[in-house]
């Protein structure tokens, strides 16, 4: 290093704090650097504002535009002015609920198992599952959904049409396994083994230690990783835009097996093919409106699962 | 930890004590518990496998049929000439945007928040700015991209409004937390003896940063990234925002600035493209283009995991 003198060193005197402290030249270019690094961190909070700021701005143009009263309507058709919130609203949270039965008891179970009963070695080969069916792309699991989970699970037991709500549900649900299985295992790898050995110390069996144990002590975590996925599942688009159908509008419906609309899928049809809207009518901002209720819904279950995730953290 | 010996969850003494309790006894009721629970990996793995053979078994006739063509033709509207060149090519100038953009923006982040930052009002706000960012829907991002970089006269000139340009900045900022939150977990992992040593020796802040922490955390660095890149080469909804082209674009010939500022697609938005518009015959070529996807995509994951295992430490 340059700037450090070693003068004192060679000459025999001892070496002092003084002869440690950087030159001018050292105490600048740390300086800059520091400032340049601080500038790097706060753009995500230029990236926040600039988020909130444009779906604010959209959403206003949008409400001044349209009669309010549309908003409560049959049905989500913007091309005819029709913009029924409830419509996607229930649409979203019919796919969220459905994705949530399929990933919490698969993404729990694998927790629960990768957690307490794999061994190191097993481990090593069963994790890269969930790993690799983390890395699908989510347009890649829409194809998938639409080409086999329709025909052979919705069409084949629950009489559902080639687009449907349920189909999108499972793909979404199987989308989000991974995540849901990674944070719940986290908090049950968290759970210190002191508990486990009291547990089998008093006689219990390994599967209760694990549920009634190992479960509750990890409960806070686990519910944060439905939450997250939860999350997940609404903001979760080409599923949806592929599999649920419905892409030209949906009269609302609260039935699974038929096709719908969901607020994502809504946003990806107002912006492609049949309904590109150019500027002029209202159907292109309420692109924003439909982007705010999503951004506030996803943001209020990503708080709420951190409080949880925390408490598990403050316990151990 | 010593109580965690055998990684499932109980020490060597637990298991001696627990065998010793219940002697011979089988325990039939938590082995069927036990396969219940091995049953949520194993049909995580089955849908998996059935996804994979089934995209194969349909896509593989394209290939046989027409070889590197598929790879190598351009978007069509008749399914026996449509290949994915404009795909792969706006994918990977997209990929571009993110090296040059969100890698260091986001390394340069994770270091002042690990490094410098002290746990101040300020820095707290700037953390859970990270964490919302990371949490917000990818095609929210969209909109972003849309208002910033479609609409905006300032930027204009420089995007040419829905351009691969506008993707690729879009896409950028999106992965740009995540490249933060990694790169942090990866600075974390290297020991403060390490920085310490460099301080006593009276190095600055960033000089044992950059010759010594940086170093030590680069392999986890680097692991996160290469994921980043394989998640950013995957992400559609935003793009089908900034209007990567769903229909049928030109092949515009010109200069590098021309071509990046007009019409574009990405792959996996060929992959929407066809399974949206007329899913009975481009069955095949969408399986094919899911193929493609997929091959980049195990390719750039299984370098992000030959790289971890070479260079990962434990300390």
């Amino acid at each position: 290093m340059a700037g450090i003198s070693t003068e004192a060193g060679t000459r025999g005197a001892p070496l002092t704090v003084a002869d440690l402290r950087p030159g001018a030249g050292r105490r600048r270019r740390e300086w800059i650097v520091r400032r340049t690094l601080f500038g790097a961190a706060a753009l995500s909070v230029v990236i926040n504002l600039l988020i909130v700021l444009t779906l604010f701005d959209g959403t206003l143009d949008f409400l001044r535009r349209v009669d309010l009263r549309l908003l409560w309507t049959d049905g989500w058709f913007p091309r005819r002015g029709l913009f029924d919130v409830r419509t996607i609203v229930a649409g979203t949270l019919l796919v969220s609920v459905v994705a949530i039965v399929v990933a919490a008891p698969l993404g729990l179970g694998a927790a629960m198992y990768l957690s307490e009963y794999a061994t190191r070695r097993s481990r090593r080969w069963l994790k890269p599952i969930l790993e690799i069916l983390a890395g699908i792309p989510s347009v890649v699991m829409g194809y998938f959904a639409l080409t086999w989970i329709s025909p052979n699970i919705m069409q084949r037991f629950f009489g559902a049409g080639a687009f449907s709500l349920g189909a999108a549900g499972i793909g979404v649900g199987i989308l989000i396994t991974p995540l849901v299985a990674s944070v719940a295992e986290d908090a049950m790898f968290a759970v210190p083994g002191s508990l486990r050995e009291a547990s089998v110390g008093l006689g219990a069996r390994k599967r209760h230690t694990t549920l009634r144990v190992v479960f509750p002590a990890a409960i806070s975590g686990i519910v944060a990783a439905l939450i997250l996925g939860l999350s997940r599942a609404i903001g979760e688009t080409l599923v949806v835009a592929i599999a649920a159908g419905a892409t030209g509008g949906s009269l609302f419906t609260l039935d699974v097996t038929q096709p719908g609309q969901t607020m994502t899928a809504a946003m990806t049809a107002l912006a492609t093919g049949s309904d590109q809207v150019k500027g002029a009518s209202e159907a292109f901002p309420s692109l924003f409106f439909v982007g705010t209720l999503l951004f506030f819904m996803t943001l209020a279950l990503n708080v709420t699962s951190e409080r949880f995730v925390r408490r598990v953290r403050r316990r151990y | 930890m010593v109580s965690r010996a055998t990684a499932d969850g109980m020490s060597a003494t637990a298991v001696a004590v627990a065998r010793a309790l219940q002697g011979r006894r089988r325990d039939v009721a938590g082995a069927v518990f036990r396969g219940v629970l091995l049953l949520g990996l194993l049909i995580a793995l089955l849908v998996l496998a059935t996804l994979l053979v089934d995209v194969f078994r349909t896509g593989f006739p394209v290939y046989r049929d027409r070889g590197i063509d598929f790879l190598t033709s351009n978007v069509s509207s008749l399914p026996e000439r449509a290949g994915v060149r404009q795909g792969i090519v706006g994918s990977l100038t997209i990929v571009v945007f993110v090296v040059l953009l969100a890698i260091p923006l986001g390394i340069a982040g994770a270091v002042y928040m690990e490094e410098y930052a002290r746990d101040t009002r300020l820095t707290r706000v700037i953390n859970a700015n990270i964490r919302n960012l990371a949490g917000v829907p990818a095609i929210v991002y969209g909109l972003l991209g849309i208002a910033l970089f479609v609409q905006l006269k300032a930027m204009q000139p420089i995007t040419g409004g829905r351009s691969v340009i506008s993707g690729g900045l879009t896409i950028a900022i999106l992965v740009l937390p995540i490249v933060v939150i990694t790169s942090a977990e990866a600075l974390r992992a290297v020991p403060l003896s390490i920085r310490e040593a460099g301080f006593g020796v009276g190095a600055t802040r960033w000089e044992v940063v950059r010759s010594h922490v940086l170093p030590y955390a680069a392999p986890g660095i680097f692991t996160g990234t290469v994921l980043t890149l394989a998640r950013a080469f995957g992400e559609t909804a935003p793009l089908i925002l900034i209007g990567a082209s769903t229909g049928f674009l030109q092949t515009s010939s010109g200069s590098l600035i021309e071509r990046l500022q007009g019409p574009y697609t990405a792959l996996p938005t060929i992959v929407y493209n066809f399974s949206t518009r007329n899913l009975r015959a481009f069955k095949a070529s969408t399986a094919a283009a899911i193929m493609a996807l997929l091959a980049i995509l195990l390719l750039v994951n299984a370098t992000a995991i030959v790289l971890r295992n070479r260079y990962e430490r434990k300390w």
